[in-house]
């Protein structure tokens, strides 16, 4: 039996854009595409099993070996810095780790720096990196309305448009690093199947190559 | 003990002990304690900087041992032109990855410290390599090389600055070129200078095709020497079927502050780490202030619980009816477990109970 190759994909318009990438490296599995609540997807002829997770869980599923390849953003592998590789950068889903402040807002460097941020390892290695003294203030969602409310001086957070930052008055102060997704792969697995991992991450990167010209 | 009474573990840490003893390395056992004062003066080598300390009945600090090498190297102090070959079995304390607690781990390994030549980095190698071979002997197994002296010529290239060099070795332990194209970028250093690294990057996969390629990179840059020593040390792996199984692979990377020359990792299928890892600490020893050399590796045995199958709890389940005499039940046990086997006698089916064979014995001596 030919052994499966085990891809993790991030749910939603990410993981459907770069689904699309895999089947045009010649992994198709037509099913995925299915108005369905299924989360595993096996195409047995090709050899390739897909699941959808929770995108901050995907580096899990492949450092864990559940999953070969998968496709993290950027944040979420600063972040957790999970053992696998890193392999291709897939120029899409493009955003920035910024820090955010109330417009107008000026650093009293007298005092300790409150940051409000979902993004604890960032923050403090950034931080780190200026000598600058922070509380962290770990919140998983609405982090926008730290600052607001008082709990934080800042925020950082992942920067898309720039558009809920407007709409709560708030405006970047500093971009940590620019964000997107990558094509990553369990160690193990790329030993023993790292033919059919490496003709993906060519013909994607061919794919994106020609997108460039 | 029948064997098969043991689990795959431990009939394979018992293959572990055979194979090293055979080429003359000796058991070496050591307490569970160290002094803390050891570990925080060699914290960057700690795979977990993490350790469980407390206060002996002196007031002295201890730890519980996170790593076995740096009491190796503490307790022994190899004379000039001797070598002392060890192998160890011991638990270790670190935090496991992800979580704020700690874990007892089973480690095995060996350390060779002294006058190192190239054999005994080739035989430290080929002892890795059957090491992987003999845990589940049907199955796969790659056994990663690299030269750390090759690698951090072609970082030295690109910058002097510790900080950054550092950043890349973390791309290449990534396989993450497009990395360290960005970090050239963001610190104005000439992209052709990576390229020698990242040639090097590419070049991955069995050793008997990549090293002719590592030769040629390396004579490029003026270190052909480095090549071939890591030439001569494969060169161990001739003629052995474990040849086929040696990758070359720069992306395994160890901290270039305590390591250096050859260095390895070791993966089995379905265990998602390196089940083995190992390499040259000079650096170590001379930061210890030993003047030989060592070199040693260790086989993280609680990764092995990944690959492992879900046991059978006994081979036969023997179902009896109520009219067999006790006599013939116990001759029909012996009978059953002559040849190692593990029988368990019930009256009913257990559904918990994991077997492999199902026997009915009635009272007329029939089995079905």
């Amino acid at each position: 039996m030919k052994e499966m190759l085990n891809v993790a994909l991030p749910k939603g318009r990410l993981g459907e854009r770069v689904y699309d990438m895999f089947e045009k490296a010649g992994f198709p599995c037509p099913s995925i595409k299915e108005n369905n609540r299924k989360l595993i997807f096996e195409n047995e002829e090709k050899g390739v099993r897909y699941f959808w997770v929770k995108p901050s869980d995907v580096a899990i599923y492949v450092e864990r070996g559940a999953a070969d390849i998968g496709v993290a953003g950027k944040d979420i592998l600063l972040e957790y810095e999970p053992e696998v590789y890193e392999l291709l950068d897939l120029n899409t889903g493009k955003c920035r780790m910024a820090v955010a402040a109330p417009k107008g807002f000026s650093d009293n460097k007298r005092r300790t720096l409150k940051v409000a941020t979902k993004f604890s390892k960032i923050a403090a290695d950034f931080y780190r990196k200026t000598g600058r003294d922070i509380d962290i203030i770990h919140l998983n969602g609405s982090i926008e309305i730290a600052p607001i409310l008082g709990l934080s001086d800042v925020i950082v957070d992942i920067v898309e448009t720039g558009t809920t930052l407007k709409e709560n008055n708030l405006e970047v102060v500093e971009t940590i690093v620019p964000i997107s997704a990558r094509l990553i792969a369990n160690k193990s697995s790329f030993q023993f199947k790292g033919d059919q991992i490496e003709r993906i991450r060519d013909s994607i990167r061919e794919q994106l190559e020609e997108e460039n010209d | 003990m029948a064997e098969n009474n043991l689990t795959p573990k431990e009939q394979y840490i018992f293959t572990l002990r055979e194979l090293y003893s055979k080429f003359g390395y000796i058991p070496y056992h050591m307490g569970k304690f160290e002094e803390y004062d050891l570990y925080s003066r060699n914290k960057d080598f700690l795979i977990s900087d993490s350790v469980i300390t407390f206060t002996d009945t002196n007031g002295k600090l201890m730890a519980l041992k996170p790593d076995v090498t740096l009491s190796i190297i503490k307790n022994n102090r190899a004379l000039s032109g001797r070598t002392e070959k060890l192998f160890y079995n011991e638990n270790v304390y670190r935090v496991a990855k992800g979580t704020n607690t700690f874990k007892e781990i089973m480690q095995a390994g060996v350390e060779c410290i002294g006058d190192i030549d190239s054999y005994s980095i080739g035989e430290c190698l080929y002892l890795a390599a059957e090491s992987l071979a003999c845990y589940r002997p049907e199955e796969l197994f790659v056994l990663n090389v690299s030269s750390l002296d090759i690698l951090m010529s072609t970082v030295r290239k690109i910058t002097e600055d510790r900080g950054i060099q550092n950043e890349i070795i973390r791309c290449v332990s990534e396989k993450n070129p497009h990395e360290i194209l960005s970090i050239c970028k963001e610190n104005e250093i000439d992209p052709a200078l990576s390229e020698p690294l990242m040639k090097l990057l590419s070049l991955y996969g069995k050793a008997q095709t990549v090293l002719p390629e590592i030769k040629k990179l390396c004579d490029s840059i003026g270190e052909s020497q480095k090549a071939e020593e890591l030439s001569r040390v494969i060169s161990v792996f001739e003629g052995s079927g474990l040849y086929e199984h040696i990758n070359i692979d720069f992306s395994v990377v160890s901290d270039h502050n305590y390591y250096n020359g050859i260095i390895f990792k070791g993966y089995v299928p379905n265990v998602p780490g390196a089940v083995l890892s190992g390499g040259q600490y000079d650096k170590l020893m001379l930061k210890m202030h030993r003047k030989s050399r060592a070199i040693g590796f260790a086989v993280y045995l609680d990764m092995f619980d990944y690959g492992e199958e879900n046991r059978y709890d006994v081979d036969i389940l023997l179902l009896y009816d109520e009219s067999v005499k006790l006599s013939a039940l116990r001759e029909e046990m012996e009978k059953l477990s002559q040849d190692g086997k593990t029988v368990r006698a019930l009256k009913r089916d257990d559904e918990k109970l994991r077997y492999r064979q199902l026997i009915k014995l009635d009272a007329s001596g029939e089995k079905e």
